[in-house]
C-alpha cells in the first residue's frame, strides 16, 4: 500500500499535465491519436491533482516536501495547505473540462497547423499554474509563474497567422513582463528583509519597515496578472482572441494566480496597516464599476466577457480588503467573512466565467462570428448552449438561486459589518456596498442584453443559418459547470465547511482569537433554503402557466405585435448597441465612446451608416499614444545602431573603460 | 404560538389581497383630480380575474423564456413580500443579510422580465427593456445606501431589524438620516414601479413607455400575473418606505395592522396626487432625478459617519 501524500500526487499531476501534449508532437498531423492521448493524460493529471487537493483539505494528507536544489537561493519546497488546495482544485477541474471541450472545438483535423502547439502549451500552462500555487520558495514560484506566462502567450497567439492575435499576444507579453519585473523587485525586498527566499520568512519581512514597498510592488505585479482596473490592459484582447477553452482557463484560473499571490502575501502579514485594506477596497470598487461599464459598451461577445472578469476580480478584492481591515482592527468576524467571500468568489467566478466562455465558444463555433449584433434567435437552434449561457448569466449577476449570490452576500455582510460596527474612517469603507449594488445592477443590464441579443428574438443576419447544436464533448463540460454553480448556490452550508478551512489557513498563526465558523456568522442555511424554495416555486408556476397557455392558446400562429407595421424585418429588432446606448451615455466620462452618426441631408439622402465603438480608455487612449511618443523619442538613437559587429564591440569596450575609471 | 401564527396569517393575507386595492385607490384619486367618477375601487381585481379566464396569444418568435418572465417576476416579488416586515411586525422570513436576497430576488425578476421582452424580437419591447435596465441601475445604489443607514442606525443586518419593531428608537438617534432615506426611497418607489414622473402607466404611445411597453405582447393569464406582480411590487416598495416613515413598533400589535393598512392606502393617495399634479419627465432627465435620490440617501449615510 503506497502512502498517499498530497505533494507527491501534485508532482505527478504537474509532470503529467506538463507533458500531456508532447506525445502528440510525434504523431502525424492528421491523426486523432495525439489529441486523444492528450485528453487522457490531462484527465489523469486532473484526477491526481483533485485527489491531492481533497486529501489536503479534508483528510490531512499534506506533508511538506523539501529537496535540495542547486539553484542559488532556490530550494525545492512544496506544500499544499488549504489555500493552495482550493486553487489546485479549480485549476484541475477547469483544465480537464477545457481539454475535453477542445476535442470538438479545436480538433486536430480542422487545425492541422496549430492544434499540436495549442495542446502542448495548454498542458504546460496547467503545469505552471499548479506548480506556482504549491511552491514555497520565491525561485520555484517564479519558475511556475514564468512557465505559465510564456505558455499563455503562445496560447493567446495560437492563430499567429492573424495580425490581431499577434498584436494582443504582444500586449500580453509586455504586460506580463512588467508584472514579473514588479514581482522580482518584491521578492528581492522580501528576501532582503526576511533573510531567506523561502515563503516561511515572509512574516518576518512583512513586519519590517519595507512592508509598504513590498505591498505596493505585490499589488502591481499580481494586479497586472489579475487584471485590476488600470492594469487590465492585456486582458480584453487576449481573452477575446484566444481559442474559447483557453479563454475559459485564462479567465477562470490564470488571472486568479494573481489573486493567489495577493492572498498568500496578505496572509503572511500579521498586523497590516489600515491603508492596505483601504487600497484593496478602493481598487476593488474601481475595477468593479469600470469593468462592468466597459463590458456594456462592447460589441464582441468574448471581449465583453473579458471585461466582466475585471469586474469580478474587483469583487474578490473587496472581500480581501474587508479581511485585511478586519485583521488590522482585530475583528475575526470581518476576517472570516472577507476571506470566505473572496475565496468563494474565486471559485464561483472560475465556474460561471468558464461556463460563459465555453458557451460563447459554442456560439462562435456554430456561427463563425463573435459580433453580438450579427447574431439573434439562436435559442431555437442551440437550446443546450442557450441554457448554459442563461445559467452562467444568472450566476454571474449574483442572482438567486445560483452561486454568485453566496459569495456576494458574504462580501456584503462584511462591508455592512464594517460600516455598522466601526468608527468614522471605516464607515467610509462601507460606501463600497452601494457601489457593489451598482455593479450588480449593471451586470444584470449587461447580461440580459447579451442573452437577449444572441439567443432570443429573430436571427439578424444569415450567419446564424448554419448554426447547429454542439456535440457531447462540448456540452457535457458546460453541464458540469452549470450543475456546480447550482450546487454551490443550493448547498452553501456544505461549501461553508470547506471555506472555514480556507479561512483558518489564511488567519493562521496571526489569529489572536479562533475564527468563527462561517455557518454561525452568515445565514447560509437560510439563503440556500430560500433559493431552493424559489426555484421550486418558479418551476411550478412556469410549468402550470406553460401548460395552460398551450392548452388555451387562442391563435398559435401569429407574429409579434409591431403596431401594425406592414413589412417588419428582423433588422428592426433592438440591437445590443441600442440596448446599451443609455448606459454608455451615462458612463461616457469614463468610457469615452466614439460614435459615427449619420448625416442625412436633402429630400433623397444617400445611404448612411451608424457605428459606435468603446475603445479601452487606458490602453487605446493613454498607453498607446504615450508609447508611440517614447518610440519616436528613442528613434533618435537609431543612428548608433548600425548593425556592424565591430561598432558594438567598440561600445562594449568604451562602457568597460568608463566603468573601470568610475570605480 | 397561536398569536404568532395569526400574525403570519395576517401578513400573508395582506400580501396577497391588498396590492390591487392600492392601484384602485391611485386611479380613484387621479379621477377625482380630473373631475371624473373613475373606475370602481375594485376594478384592478376584476381586470385580473378577467385576464386569468382568457386565452393566451403567443408570438411564433417566442420561446419558453417569454412565459418564464411573468412566472419569475411574480414568484420573486412574492419572496420579496415575505422578507419585508409589515406594520412593525417581524417578517415571516428573516435572517442576517436578507436585504441582499431581497434586492437580488427582485433583480432576478427584472432579468427575466426584460428577457421575456427581448424574446419577442420587437423594437418597442427592447426599448422598454433597455430603459428598465438602465433606470434600475441608478435606483439600486439608492436602495443600498438606505440599507446602510438603517443597518448603522439599528445595528441589525436583517430587514426585520431595520424596518421592524425597533424603528421608533432608531428615529430618536438618527432622525435626519432616516428622513433622507424616506425621501430617497419614495423616489425609488416611483421609478421602480413605473409611476409618473418616470413613466406613465396610462399612456398609449409605446415609444414613451417603460414597463408597459415591455409587456406589450403578453396576454391572458401571463399578463394577469404581470399586473398582479406589478401591484405587489408597488405594495412591497410601499412597505419599505412606510417601514422607515411610520414607526409602529411601540403600538398595540393588532392596532398596528389597521394603521398599516390605512397608511398603505394613504401612500396610494399620495402617489395618485403626485401623478395628478406632475407631468412625466423627458426621458433624458430621468437619470438626474434618480442620481439625486441616490445622493440624498448617501447624505443620510454620511450623517452617520462619526
Amino acid at each position: 500500500m503506497v502512502e498517499l501524500v498530497s505533494e507527491k500526487l501534485l508532482i505527478a499531476s504537474i509532470v503529467l499535465a506538463g507533458f500531456a501534449g508532447v506525445p502528440g508532437l510525434f504523431r502525424p498531423r492528421d491523426g486523432r491519436a495525439g489529441e486523444r492521448l492528450f485528453v487522457g493524460l490531462m484527465t489523469l493529471a486532473g484526477v491526481c491533482a483533485c485527489l491531492g487537493a481533497v486529501g489536503a483539505l479534508a483528510l490531512g494528507w499534506s506533508n511538506e516536501l523539501a529537496v535540495t536544489w542547486l539553484v542559488p537561493g532556490g530550494q525545492l519546497v512544496i506544500r499544499v495547505d488549504a489555500i493552495s488546495a482550493m486553487f489546485v482544485l479549480q485549476i484541475a477541474v477547469l483544465a480537464v473540462l477545457g481539454a475535453w471541450y477542445g476535442l470538438e472545438y479545436w480538433p486536430q483535423r480542422g487545425h492541422r497547423d496549430n492544434g499540436r502547439k495549442l495542446r502542448t502549451f495548454f498542458g504546460a500552462v496547467t503545469a505552471g499554474m499548479l506548480l506556482l500555487v504549491i511552491a514555497r520558495n520565491a525561485v520555484l514560484f517564479l519558475v511556475g509563474w514564468e512557465i505559465m506566462a510564456a505558455s499563455a502567450f503562445l496560447l493567446v497567439s495560437t492563430e499567429d497567422e492573424k495580425p490581431t492575435a499577434r498584436e494582443v499576444g504582444f500586449v500580453y507579453l509586455l504586460a506580463t513582463r512588467a508584472g514579473t519585473l514588479c514581482l522580482f523587485a518584491m521578492f528581492a525586498l522580501l528576501g532582503a528583509a526576511g533573510g531567506s527566499l523561502s515563503f516561511d520568512a515572509w512574516p518576518r519581512a512583512l513586519a519590517s519597515p519595507l512592508r509598504d514597498a513590498i505591498f505596493v510592488l505585490g499589488l502591481c505585479g499580481f494586479g497586472l496578472k489579475a487584471g485590476l482596473m488600470p492594469l487590465h490592459i492585456w486582458l480584453p484582447g487576449a481573452h477575446a482572441n484566444a481559442p474559447s477553452h483557453v479563454s475559459a482557463v485564462m479567465s477562470g484560473v490564470l488571472i486568479k494566480t494573481g489573486i493567489y499571490g495577493l492572498v498568500r502575501l496578505t496572509a503572511s502579514c500579521e498586523l497590516p496597516p489600515l491603508w492596505w485594506g483601504y487600497a484593496l477596497i478602493g481598487a476593488g470598487v474601481v475595477s468593479g464599476v469600470l469593468g462592468v461599464g466597459f463590458a456594456i459598451g462592447q460589441h464582441d461577445l468574448k471581449r465583453l466577457l473579458a471585461y466582466h472578469s475585471v469586474e469580478n476580480i474587483g469583487i474578490i478584492c473587496l472581500g480581501l480588503g474587508v479581511a485585511l481591515l478586519g485583521r488590522s482592527l482585530g475583528r475575526p468576524g470581518l476576517v472570516a467573512l472577507g476571506v470566505a467571500g473572496a475565496l468563494l468568489h474565486v471559485w464561483n467566478h472560475g465556474l460561471f466565467k468558464a461556463l460563459l466562455f465555453l458557451s460563447a465558444g459554442s456560439v462562435l463555433h456554430a456561427t463563425g462570428t463573435r459580433e453580438i449584433d450579427r447574431l439573434g434567435g439562436l435559442w431555437r437552434r442551440m437550446p443546450r448552449t442557450g441554457l448554459a449561457f442563461l445559467v452562467g448569466a444568472v450566476a454571474i449577476c449574483g442572482l438567486p438561486p445560483l452561486n454568485g449570490l453566496i459569495s456576494e452576500l458574504l462580501v456584503y455582510l462584511g462591508l455592512f459589518r464594517t460600516g455598522a460596527e466601526g468608527g468614522g474612517p471605516w464607515m467610509a469603507v462601507a460606501l463600497a456596498a452601494p457601489a457593489l449594488a451598482l455593479v450588480g445592477a449593471l451586470a444584470v443590464a449587461c447580461f440580459v442584453k447579451v442573452f437577449g441579443a444572441v439567443f432570443l428574438g429573430n436571427a439578424r443576419t444569415s450567419d446564424t443559418e448554419r448554426a447547429h447544436e454542439c456535440g457531447p464533448t462540448m456540452w457535457v463540460p458546460m453541464a458540469i459547470l452549470g450543475g456546480t454553480c447550482a450546487f454551490i448556490g443550493l448547498a452553501a452550508p456544505l461549501v461553508a465547511r470547506v471555506l472555514d478551512v480556507g479561512v483558518n489557513a489564511w488567519a493562521g498563526a496571526a489569529a489572536t482569537s479562533p475564527m468563527p465558523a462561517l455557518n454561525r456568522i452568515a445565514p447560509l442555511v437560510w439563503v440556500s433554503a430560500t433559493s431552493a424554495a424559489l426555484l421550486v416555486a418558479i418551476a411550478l408556476f412556469g410549468m402550470r402557466l406553460a401548460r395552460r397557455a398551450r392548452a388555451r392558446a387562442a391563435a398559435p400562429e401569429v407574429g409579434t405585435w409591431d403596431c401594425g407595421y406592414a413589412a417588419p424585418t428582423s433588422r428592426m429588432q433592438y440591437t445590443s448597441s441600442s440596448f446599451a446606448e443609455l448606459l454608455v451615455g451615462l458612463l461616457a466620462p469614463a468610457l469615452r465612446p466614439s460614435q459615427h452618426s449619420p448625416r442625412l441631408a436633402g429630400p433623397f439622402p444617400a445611404p448612411e451608416g451608424f457605428h459606435s465603438h468603446v475603445p479601452d480608455t487606458v490602453l487605446d487612449r493613454a498607453l498607446r499614444p504615450s508609447f508611440s511618443f517614447v518610440a519616436r523619442l528613442f528613434g533618435r538613437l537609431r543612428p548608433i545602431q548600425r548593425g556592424n559587429v565591430h561598432l558594438y564591440l567598440l561600445y562594449i569596450l568604451g562602457t568597460l573603460v568608463v566603468l573601470l575609471l568610475w570605480r | 404560538m397561536t398569536v404568532a401564527y395569526l400574525h403570519l396569517a395576517i401578513h400573508l393575507a395582506l400580501v396577497f389581497l391588498l396590492p390591487p386595492l392600492s392601484l384602485g385607490v391611485i386611479n380613484k384619486t387621479k379621477a377625482l383630480f380630473a373631475g371624473r367618477v373613475g373606475p370602481p375601487l375594485l376594478q384592478p381585481y376584476y381586470d385580473m380575474a378577467k385576464l386569468f379566464r382568457k386565452g393566451t396569444v403567443l408570438s411564433q418568435t417566442t420561446t419558453w423564456v417569454f412565459l418564464a418572465g411573468p412566472a419569475v417576476g411574480l414568484v420573486t416579488t412574492i419572496l420579496a413580500a415575505l422578507l419585508i416586515p409589515l406594520g412593525g411586525h417581524h417578517a415571516p422570513i428573516a435572517f442576517d443579510g436578507d436585504f441582499v436576497l431581497f434586492a437580488y430576488a427582485l433583480g432576478l425578476g427584472r432579468f427575466f422580465t426584460i428577457a421575456a421582452a427581448l424574446d419577442t424580437g420587437s423594437a418597442f419591447e427592447g426599448m422598454g427593456g433597455a430603459r428598465e435596465a438602465t433606470f434600475s441601475c441608478l435606483a439600486e445604489p439608492a436602495v443600498f445606501f438606505g440599507f446602510l443607514v438603517l443597518a448603522r442606525a439599528s445595528g441589525s443586518y436583517s430587514l426585520s431589524g431595520m424596518l421592524g419593531p425597533t424603528v421608533a428608537t432608531t428615529w430618536s438617534s438618527a432622525g435626519a438620516a432616516l428622513g433622507a432615506v424616506v425621501v430617497s426611497w419614495f423616489v425609488v418607489l416611483l421609478a421602480e414601479n413605473s409611476r409618473i414622473p418616470f413613466d406613465d402607466p396610462n399612456t398609449h404611445l409605446e415609444l414613451t413607455m417603460i414597463h408597459e411597453v415591455m409587456v406589450l405582447d403578453h396576454s391572458g393569464p401571463p399578463f394577469g400575473m404581470i399586473l398582479y406582480g406589478a401591484a405587489m411590487k408597488l405594495f412591497v416598495f410601499g412597505a419599505m418606505v412606510l417601514g422607515v416613515a411610520m414607526p409602529l413598533g411601540g403600538m398595540d400589535p393588532w392596532a398596528s395592522w389597521g394603521v398599516f393598512v390605512a397608511a398603505t392606502l394613504l401612500l396610494a393617495i399620495a402617489i395618485g396626487v403626485v401623478e395628478s399634479i406632475m407631468a412625466r419627465l423627458r426621458l433624458p432627465q430621468v437619470p438626474s432625478l434618480l442620481v439625486a435620490a441616490c445622493l440624498i440617501s448617501a447624505f443620510g449615510a454620511v450623517l452617520l459617519v462619526r
